[in-house]
């Protein structure tokens, strides 16, 4: 956890795994609307891929650099949601009333599926941000700064 | 008759794990059946047509909790994850077969399964199938229902993540500094 995994096997099957959580992760949450899942679900899915990487190849690699800079992002998906509520609101409508969203060419129901889009994207961020900052807060908490972020 | 024996399957699966929690003898065992006790409770979500639950229990029961109980052990000592099993005490040993007996009893009066003339099913649910893929575009009426009927709901619930994740960011560098 603290290093990068020792197994050969690990390793691989980590390197196969992960990119197709991601994948799988973006289309469950970009067909939330057509199908089972949405924003959680590919939060948490993206999260578990994420989490993974640094349980097996360390916060101190190239890729777990790269999963402690996302910690950076916390707040971003609470301000996408609500940035499409204020959104609405600024067009003359009420707060989070998609069929305000000013986008040109598109009538009410198409407005109101761009907002369930944005916010389920605003909810994937907020729940993959919040699980991988208590996963790594959880596993890191006893020891001084390690890694630098 | 099939979908009876499987719905009854799956939870003797589910009682199984979920007293093998309660029996073993380390925490990580326990750990790990319990990820598979949410395994199984999503294959019965499944069943009975609950897809979006079922996901979100497989997601996060098997996958996220597990992680979580299973990096918290890891800073354990040994002699704090012993199980020690003191004798329940007599109340609940009475008291909960009881309580169980008159749940079963009263669940008598509970509608069918998929009773479409059940009290949930003739209040708000018929708008929602009806109009929501007119209003929405979005084929998926829970995602339609949770995005944007109830979205102030989900917003509360995004709030309440985030606030999570800071305090837990707050409590545990408290300690270790």
């Amino acid at each position: 956890m603290k290093q990068m995994h020792d197994s050969f096997l690990v390793q691989s099957m980590s390197r196969l795994l992960i990119p197709l959580a991601q994948l799988f992760a973006l289309y469950v949450l970009f067909f939330g609307q057509y199908g089972p899942g949405g924003g959680f679900v590919g939060g948490v899915i993206w999260a578990i891929s994420m989490i993974l990487t640094f349980l097996v190849f360390g916060l101190n690699s190239p890729q777990g650099r790269l999963v402690a800079k996302v910690l950076h992002g916390d707040g971003v998906g609470l301000i996408i949601f609500v940035g499409v509520g204020g959104l609405c609101l600024i067009a003359g409508g009420e707060f989070l009333n998609y069929a305000n969203l000013e986008i040109p060419g598109l009538d009410a129901p198409a407005r109101r599926y761009m907002g369930i889009l944005l916010t389920q994207i605003g909810v994937a961020v907020d729940v993959a941000v919040t699980g991988i900052s208590i996963v790594i807060s959880l596993a890191y908490h006893d020891t001084e700064q390690e890694y630098d972020v | 008759m099939t979908y009876f024996v499987n719905i009854t399957l799956l939870f003797l699966l589910v009682l199984t794990a979920a007293s093998a929690t309660f029996l073993v003898k380390e925490l990580i065992s326990s750990v790990i059946i319990l990820g598979s006790y949410s395994f199984f409770l999503a294959i019965v979500w499944a069943w009975l047509g609950a897809v979006d639950v079922a996901f979100v229990e497989a997601v996060i029961g098997a996958g996220l909790a597990t992680v979580l109980f299973l990096v918290t052990l890891f800073d354990t000592a040994p002699k704090d994850t012993r199980l020690r099993r003191p004798p329940p005490p007599l109340a609940g040993v009475i008291g909960l077969p009881l309580l169980g007996f008159l749940l079963l009893f009263v669940a008598n009066d509970l509608p069918p399964f998929g009773d479409p003339a059940s009290p949930a099913h003739v209040h708000i649910s018929p708008v929602y199938l009806q109009q929501s893929y007119a209003d929405t575009l979005t084929p998926n009426v829970v995602a339609s229902v949770l995005m944007d009927y109830r979205a102030f709901d989900t917003l509360i619930e995004t709030v309440v993540i985030f606030t999570a994740g800071i305090a837990c960011a707050l409590l545990l560098k408290e300690s270790g500094s």
